[in-house]
């Protein structure tokens, strides 16, 4: 059998057709060639979304039995169930560029990559699920919306439906919200109190000041990430100042002041040593975050062995 | 761009949109637009009560079903496990928002204030002994095998008990048994699915599976014996007669059962359901001071 005689395009053709592919914002398919460490940085990142959708579940899931209301533990049981869908699109998207759930899961599990360090901050209260569905998910779509045009097409085109369901996420929290600050004084002491906790950590959301962030750059050119750091914390917080003021809670931020200059919102200074102690394993929950999930593979073996088999015995 | 544009605009318009909340999450009374006039003849406190038995076991193993969420095998069984628990609230909101329209609210208003309506006051704010589910649906989860099993056993004899309800008298009930039937019988084809699965997969699998369906197999001796409510209902053509469930319940069970390999256990005698009378078992109380713990603390707020 004779191969046909094509020449195949050499390392620097393949290269010259990547960047002309960024360069003119098309999208990157699974099968087209890419450099090896665009391939790695995206895979990098993917895992830590999907891990993050893995993870976000516990903090509310933390409610689920004891939802105040039918209708509430409705509404946090179908967002839960939304965040494991998410974690899953996510995966496939890595296993598009050749990773394994499974691998990545025990990455996870042993430390080596990580997930949003937000998740890693204990829900006190049922406000705390409000406060979530408001600024934790309000602040990753301020992440993710620009992620719908990554130059890499089924991270795109998973973040087209997350991003959908993300913003239902924050409306229902921010309902919530509202809902309990109709309510009694205690309700709406829960509430301000879990926006004391949660803004600061949701402003962390955004990662590490631009002057400070090693992999931004690349990230930048490869049109991976669309906008920097600094550039999406201040949007969210543009956003979401007149929405504190809607909701009647204060931010915990005496700083925070609107600069009629810019139409923008300054902001104190984010304590990133806080940040830095969260992410490097030492925050309040995540041990117990890891443990969970480690539970969840391990005690749970037997299941997924079982079903390999089953599905060996009975492959025809 | 556009499409940035559109997810930026979803959010400003933050009470729009209705139509795009997932079932249930909306703000409507479950039963809104509902006609629930109580049909002639039939007694109002009966049918109220038939409500809340099969509601209560459809909130008691919703939450017994919610308590593998974070905690499953597979990223798959977290979806799956929450699609049968948010079909099974489903089935308590509407269930108890009947028994609500038919007064029978028990104690539960001595402590719920107005504000709360009448399914959480009828789920947060009855004692253990008000509440009417069988012994099947309280029983602790155990390991994921007794987890399945349990469904299993469940979604087969509710499927066969919706099934029939659909002629229901009572157009209310009627309408919740149409669109539990599709429901449940995912849950029951998932169910045993996982018993096959788990019966004829490893040598340990078989082990869990086998142990599961021996611990899960004399609760069924509750299951087919009516109450005197259901009795008068069934003669008012509005309930169905839960030994009419026996033989399909024990041939789909043999069936699944021998099909993954593992051995049918001998069938209990039947007896009279103590859950439908109110005598629980030690694993409901802590069952129900978490579901309840919370809106019991605050019985003046809306949530
Ligand atoms: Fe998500
Ligand atoms: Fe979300």
């Amino acid at each position: 059998m004779s191969a046909p005689t094509v020449a195949r395009p050499t390392e620097d053709e393949l290269q010259a057709q990547f960047d002309a592919t960024i360069a003119a914002d098309h999208r990157i398919e699974p099968r087209d060639w890419m450099p090896e460490a665009y391939r790695k940085g995206l895979v990098r990142q993917i895992a830590q979304h999907a891990h993050s959708e893995i993870i976000g579940m516990q903090p509310e899931g933390d409610w689920l039995l004891a939802a105040p209301s039918l209708r509430r533990k409705a509404v946090l049981l179908a967002k839960v169930q939304d965040e494991a869908g998410h974690g899953m699109y996510l995966y496939s998207a890595a296993e598009t560029l050749g990773a394994d759930r499974a691998d990545l899961t025990d990455k996870l599990i042993e430390g080596r990559q990580k997930y949003s360090s937000i998740f890693n901050y204990p829900t006190l209260t049922y406000a705390d699920c409000g406060v979530i569905g408001w600024l934790v998910d309000g602040a990753a779509i301020c992440n993710q919306v620009p992620l719908c045009r990554s130059s890499y097409g089924p991270y795109a085109r998973a973040m087209i439906r997350v991003c959908k369901e993300e913003s239902f996420h924050q409306r229902q929290g921010y309902e919530l919200l509202m809902t309990m600050m109709r309510g009694t004084a205690e309700q709406r002491a829960m509430v301000q109190d879990a926006v004391d906790r949660w803004w600061w950590p949701s402003l962390m959301m955004f990662g590490p000041p631009d002057d400070d962030s090693p992999n931004s750059a690349q990230s930048m050119a490869w049109g991976v990430k669309r906008h920097s750091n600094d550039e999406l914390r201040q949007r969210y917080v543009d956003m979401s100042v007149p929405q504190a003021e809607a909701l009647g809670v204060t931010l915990p931020d005496p700083e925070l002041a609107l600069d009629e200059a810019t139409g923008r919102y300054r902001f104190g200074a984010i304590d990133w040593a806080e940040f830095k102690q969260v992410i490097s394993g030492n925050g309040p929950c995540n041990e117990e975050r890891i443990t969970r999930r480690r539970a969840a593979r391990d005690d749970n073996a037997w299941v997924t062995e079982a079903a390999t088999a089953y599905a060996d015995k009975h492959a025809s | 761009m556009a499409h940035e544009e559109t997810v930026y605009d979803a959010l400003d318009h933050a009470h729009g949109g209705e139509g795009q909340w997932a079932f249930g999450t909306g703000f409507d009374d479950p039963l809104a637009g509902v006609d629930t006039t109580i049909p002639d003849g039939v007694d109002a406190a009966d049918l109220g009560a038939y409500c809340l038995m099969l509601g209560d076991d459809a909130l008691v193993l919703c939450q017994r079903l919610t308590e593998w969420a974070t905690r499953a095998p597979e990223l798959e069984e977290e979806v799956a496990i929450a699609n049968c628990g948010l079909d099974l609230l489903g089935q308590a909101r509407l269930l108890l928002a009947r028994a609500g329209t038919c007064c029978v609210l028990g104690r539960s208003r001595e402590h719920a204030t107005d504000s709360i309506p009448d399914e959480d006051a009828l789920a947060y704010f009855r004692d253990v002994d008000e509440f009417a589910n069988h012994h099947l649906a309280e029983a602790d989860g155990g390991d994921f095998a007794q987890t399945m099993v349990r469904l299993l056993v469940a979604s087969t004899h509710r499927l066969a008990l919706v099934a029939k309800l659909r002629e229901s008298r009572d157009p209310v009930v009627s309408a919740i048994a149409a669109k539990g039937v599709p429901e449940l019988t995912y849950h029951r084809d998932h169910a045993a699915r996982w018993v096959l699965r788990l019966g004829d997969g490893t040598p340990e699998s078989h082990r869990r599976a086998q142990v599961a369906v021996d611990a899960v197999w004399p609760l069924t001796a509750d299951l087919f014996t009516a109450t005197d409510v259901e009795l008068r209902l069934v003669a008012q053509g509005v309930a169905v007669d839960p030994a009419d469930t026996r033989d399909e319940v024990r041939d789909v069970l043999t069936m699944v059962v021998e099909r993954a390999t593992l051995t049918v256990p001998a069938w209990p005698a039947d007896r009279p359901s103590p859950g439908r009378a109110g005598e629980h078992t030690d694993e409901l109380a802590p069952l129900l001071a978490t579901l309840q713990g919370l809106a019991r603390e605050h019985p003046a707020a809306t949530w």
